[in-house]
């Protein structure tokens, strides 16, 4: 019965040769320090999840988004848990990125073929560091608001475009209710979508080159 | 190689179990998470005391209020409510206990001595003593909280449901 119908499934789906092409594909004898960019990887989609668990209760607004945060935190059932999957695991995020691309930096995977994926990595981790700064905005409270602030006036110390930029990140002179909104809008669509894209291609770049593996003596 | 279970059946099968067991402590608390608000039970309801017994002269309409508050999520919103209470005999039970929200758009009318009728001060409407409507354009009388009792410690205590 399982049989048949997993047959019927592959005959139409062809899930074994994608199987044997993504998951199945030879590797070279590695350690554990190649199985960060996967530890990025799941930590991506644990963020993603539990991220649009969390938009089911918070509210971006100055009036609402502190309160809604104590409510996720102490009034729903598994809010806590929700919520500091969410939190920990930002910053694990950034520190496995960060792990992965100094690994690959000194095993020296960023060499021909594999430049192109090198170059998606630094998106990627820009992408990563984007979402921390604009996430961190989002529950509301003072660290929150001072920290956006001088991140902000960071950005706004760059010469002649720097007025542009301060205002382009916080919808406006100061922070504000727009300032909560489109850092809202960037953290759960536009960074989160750059970086489903990026990480699309650079999946398919570790695929179609396999993981580079260590010169033996002769090379 | 000895056996029927390789190494990579054993990294596969553990991989399955780790990932079940990883999906199984996000999935269940999640499903909790979301329709935790169903499962919440909504204090609407109860007996509400308004006023001692003894402070309502027989004959005489006496006012009260009281406030309801209503809790979603992190918004609480609190009500208050208001109205008369009518003592028709010396029988705790024969009670007249009128709201004061005008039937016709919810302003709060106002017992006038002289007029020997509630007052709605937007419309001009007016009503009986006993609620019912004398004149201007309410389409019924008066609400009536028609479940109330008297408690051990002589005070009247009225049912409130929401709406």
């Amino acid at each position: 019965m399982w049989k048949k119908a997993y047959e019927w499934l592959e005959e139409r789906l062809g899930l074994k040769a994608l199987y044997d092409n993504l998951l199945d594909r030879p590797e070279p004898k590695g350690n554990w320090w190649n199985t960060l960019g996967s530890a990025s990887l799941f930590l991506f989609v644990i963020q993603g999840l539990t991220g649009i668990f969390l938009t089911v209760y918070y509210t971006p607004s100055p009036d609402h988004a502190y309160d809604s945060i104590q409510y996720i935190m102490n009034g729903v059932a598994f809010g806590w848990l929700i919520r500091g999957i969410h939190h920990w695991g930002a910053s694990l995020m950034i520190i496995i990125v960060f792990v992965h691309m100094l690994r690959v930096f000194v095993t020296a995977s960023f060499k021909y073929p594999r430049e192109l994926t090198w170059l998606i990595g630094i998106g990627l981790l820009l992408l990563t560091l984007g979402m921390g700064f604009t996430g961190y905005l989002l529950p509301w409270h003072q660290m929150a608001y001072w920290a956006t602030t001088v991140g902000t006036q960071i950005a706004g110390s760059v010469p002649f475009l720097g007025e542009f930029i301060l205002k382009a990140l916080r919808g406006g002179p100061d922070l504000s209710a727009l300032t909560l909104q489109r850092f809202f809008a960037a953290h759960i669509w536009m960074l989160p979508a750059g970086l489903a894209g990026l990480i699309g291609v650079h999946l398919y770049l570790i695929i179609k080159h396999g993981e580079s593996h260590y010169p033996s003596r002769d090379e | 190689m000895s056996g029927s279970f390789s190494r990579r059946d054993f990294i596969k099968a553990a991989t399955a179990l780790i990932g079940g067991v990883i999906g199984a402590a996000l999935g269940v608390p999640a499903i909790g998470y979301l329709v935790d608000p169903a499962l919440r039970a909504s204090a609407k309801e109860g007996w509400v005391p308004i006023l001692k017994l003894e402070d309502v002269p027989l004959g005489k309409l006496i006012p009260f209020s009281f406030t309801r508050v209503q809790v979603n999520g992190w918004e609480r919103t609190s009500t208050t409510f208001s109205g008369y209470v009518l003592r028709k005999s010396e029988d705790p039970k024969d009670m007249l206990i009128l709201n004061s929200r005008c039937t016709h758009l919810g302003c709060t009318v106002n017992w006038k001595e002289d007029a020997q009728a509630f007052i709605c001060p937007c419309h001009d409407a007016k009503f009986s003593k006993e609620g019912a409507v004398l004149d201007g354009p309410p389409p019924r009388p008066l609400d009536r909280f028609e479940e109330f009792r008297v408690n051990e410690a002589g005070v009247i205590e009225l049912f409130f449901k929401a709406g």
